[in-house]
Parts: structure tokens; sequence; C-alpha cells
């Protein structure tokens, strides 16, 4: 399955219309430990660059900023109980949201993984 | 700030251990080491951590009375700290107000005074200016350090036996690895602990020795902070400033008895009336019932939903377990128990005043 990832340090992958998103092992470690997260309803919808969510940590809140156009399927239910579990697996269980697409063509703005790299060094 | 952030006689052990350095108060100081700013809290409440506080303003007072004199600015009772002791106060301004917290230590033949950072060039020429006799110098070559947690009397009293003797806000001065050190039993985390002033071309030395013992790990600011915030002390800047009189911060415990009556020292017309009448809003402990941590500047709402007043801290608290918070409410709405909303967000969260410290303090009484 391909990966995208935005500038934003958010990943996306992609089954038939539905979007899983979640930030990346890069962004978990930046923020340090990670004791809240804010998320959207199933429902909610929104337009790519909108502020869909918040993740703090110890020192400070971030703002998670939708990488595409959508709607909330799912929230992601184990990161309401455990932040935590988004410092040991991003990329893994404490994925974010499911989406559901509004424009397939928008995935081509995002990077693919020696793009992401190549951003954060 | 234009210049370059200055670095303490510590800073090149911090980069060793792996700290990440941050701007601070033009000073660049570790705000976490690897163990993450959790694992150093805790490290502190458990055993005991290692801070570099070189930053703060050390200063030196010699002359006739500085006691006595020092009254006329602080309303704290001075002129009667007995040498070898150290007690927590503050300079007020004229309408009552905070102009900086601080320590003072008689030490016999002069007064040490410990100042906030970033306050040092405001508070060095006020004690110059109204301190009319006394030699105020600040000591540049001087490291600080703070040991702090339940393990500190074994991390310090295994180099210096005479440090587990001392009891909570008595200084000394002694030998720490052959070198002399003005050791106070004193900290800012809420624990048992000492600030140990160290000369400069000694500190890292002095400090790997107590690295070397196995209960203590360095901790950086971030780390302070949450402890700080979870013992219910007021930092400078966030929970008390130029506004807030020591009775709307919940202060009065540190002013005494004769000083209360007597007044004698700036702001004291609206100090007396205050501790009199009450203040018309009060530092409170508030806790949020949810796990969302509210921010300084967050509104506080009461139950219908009329500003009431604002967070100043608030973080997470790692002993806690949960998000924490202290913010001034009107005084009609400072009891603990009362329930109140908090705006985060645009989104109200419940949370309640509680009393402080959230954690129950550890000193060496």
């Amino acid at each position: 399955m391909t990966t995208y990832y935005s500038e934003e340090h958010e990943w996306v992958t992609v089954e038939g219309d539905i979007a899983t998103v979640g930030i990346t092992q890069h962004a978990a470690d930046q923020l340090g430990e990670i004791v809240f997260c804010e998320q959207k309803e199933a429902g909610d919808d929104f337009e790519k660059g909108d502020e869909i969510g918040v993740i703090e940590s110890v020192k400070a809140a971030s703002e998670i900023y939708a990488p595409l156009d959508g709607e909330v399927v799912e929230a992601n239910a184990v990161l309401e109980e455990n932040p935590g579990a988004l410092n040991e697996s991003p990329e893994g269980e404490a994925w974010i949201y499911k989406i559901k697409l509004a424009d397939a063509a928008q995935l081509e703005e995002l990077m693919d993984l020696d793009g992401y790299k190549a951003l954060i060094g | 700030m234009t210049d370059a952030p200055k670095r303490t006689p510590l800073y090149d052990l911090h980069v060793e251990l792996g700290g990440k350095m941050v701007d601070f108060a033009g000073w660049e100081m570790p705000v976490q080491y690897p163990m993450g700013i959790m694992g150093e809290h805790k490290q502190c409440r458990e055993k005991a951590a290692l801070f570099d506080v070189s930053h703060m303003g050390q200063v030196i007072l010699r002359g006739e009375n500085v006691g006595e004199k020092l009254e006329t600015l602080c309303p704290q009772a001075y002129a009667t700290l007995k040498e070898g002791k150290a007690r927590y106060g503050f300079f007020t301004n004229d309408d009552g107000g905070i102009m900086d917290d601080l320590i003072v230590s008689n030490a016999g033949d002069h007064y040490f005074v410990v100042v906030n950072a970033a306050l040092r060039h405001q508070d060095i020429p006020h004690m110059q200016a109204n301190l009319d006799g006394v030699e105020v110098t600040e000591i540049f070559d001087r490291a600080l350090v703070a040991i702090q947690g339940p393990a500190a009397e074994s991390v310090v009293g295994d180099l210096c036996p005479a440090a587990r003797e001392m009891k909570f806000m008595e200084t000394i001065v002694a030998a720490i690895a052959g070198v002399e050190c003005r050791i106070s039993r004193l900290g800012y985390t809420g624990e048992d602990g000492y600030e140990i002033s160290i000369p400069e071309d000694k500190a890292i030395e002095v400090s790997r020795a107590f690295l070397a013992h196995d209960d203590c790990e360095p901790a950086g600011l971030g780390a302070r902070d949450s402890l700080r915030l979870e013992a219910g002390l007021c930092l400078y800047g966030n929970d008390i400033d130029q506004s807030t009189s020591p009775i709307e911060a919940s202060l009065s415990w540190a002013i005494q008895k004769r000083r209360k009556e007597e007044g004698g020292f700036p702001g004291a017309a609206r100090i007396q009336k205050e501790l009199a009448e009450g203040a018309a809003k009060k530092l409170v402990g508030i806790k949020p019932t949810g796990r969302a941590p509210a921010r300084q500047g967050v509104e506080v709402q009461c139950a219908e939903g009329n500003t009431i007043g604002a967070i100043t801290s608030g973080s997470f608290g790692p002993t806690v377990g949960g998000p924490v918070a202290m913010g001034y409410v009107s005084a009609g709405h400072a009891k603990p128990g009362e329930t109140v909303n908090l705006i985060i967000r645009g989104k109200a969260q419940p949370a309640e005043i509680v009393a402080l410290p959230f954690v129950t303090q550890n000193y060496k009484r």
C-alpha cells in the first residue's frame, strides 16, 4: 500500500475511498511525551489545511492540519485513553483518523517517502 | 534579545549529557535530557535530580544592618533572620505588587540573595539605589546547582556529611569533594533538597560527583516547571507580577506577623488592607476533570457562564497523572470544591478549584 506524506508531518494510506491519517514518527519524536489528543468526531467534514485536532505534550500544544479534504469516518478511540500510544506507535496502532476522501486527486499533491525523508533531512 | 544567549559554567556538561538546549531568559539552558520531562520529573519525586540554576542572579550584600534595610524593600522579617538561615521573600512596589521573588540568607558577615534570571537587571539597581550604605555585588564566578528529591540527602551527604544534619531553610559553607561551596537546604520542587553555590571552575567536577551517585540524574527546565507547579509554587511572570499583590497570590504565609502588623514596606497600605478585608481575586489550584491541559491564558468561568478569572500556569502533572493548573479567580469562587469551566479552544471543559499543593511537600523540617 502506498503511503503519502504531508509537509505537516502526517502520513496517509488509502483503501478505496477511505484514507487513514496519522502523524509520523519524526513528528512524534519532536513533540516529546504526548499526554493528550483532541480529535474531531465522526461526521465532521473539513478542507485541506483546516485544523482537525490538537496534540499536547507536557510542555506545549500542537495543531493537526488536514492533509486532504474529507469527512471523519472514525476517530481512533485508543488515543483518548492512551495518548502516549502516539509516541510508541504513531505509524501503526496510533493512527488518528479514518477519513472519507472528497477528492482523491489531492493525493498527488502529497509527498512519497523519499520526498518526506528529504524534507526532514 | 540581540545578544547571543549566555552559557552557564555547566554548559559543556549539559551537551555531553545530551541536554536539549533552549534560550531561556537570555541563557542557553537544557529543557530536558534524553530521559524526557516525565522521567526526569519522576526521578526527582522518587530519587534525586540535578538541576542547573546558574542562570539565577547570586548577589552578596555587605554593610551595617543589612537585614533591617532589606525590610524597607520587602515585607519579610529579614532583620530577625538568624545567621545560617534562609527565608523566601519578595520585593514589593508602591502599589503592593510583586517586583520579583527571592531567597535571602543570613551568611554571618554578609547576606546572600538569589533572584530570578530575567530580573537581575531590575533587582540589583533597585537594591543599590535603596539600601543605603550597603555594598551590593553580583557574583558571576559561581555556578548554582540544585539537588532535589528524597535521595538528595544521600547524594549530597555522601560527599559532605555536614549536609545531612541541616534542616529546611538552613545554609552553611562546607567542602564538597574538596571544593568549598555554599550549601542551602531548600529548592523549588516541593521535595527535600539543596541549592549549592559552587566556584565556576569546579562546577562540572562537583556536578559529576553528584551524578556518580546511583540515585542522581540530570533534569532540565521542563521538569523543573512541572515539579514547581504540582508543588503549588509561583513562577514569576506567570503567576505573580508587578500588578499582583502577595495576598492575591496566596503568599501571606511568606509575610511574618510583625511585618503584617507594623507595615513599613512598599505597598503596605494595599497589602494590609487586603489582609484585613480579603483580596478581590485569589490564586488557587485548578484541577481539570478531563485530560486536556489548560495552559496560561485560558479563561475560567463559573457554572453560570460568567468570566471569573484566568489560568496563569497549566501543564500535565506527571506525579498527579493528569492536567494541573493555577490561576486567579474572583474571591467569591475561590473555595476548594467549587466547580468551574475552562474555555479551551472555544469549548467549556469542567474543572474544580482545589487546595494547593497538588502533591504533598516533602521538606526536612
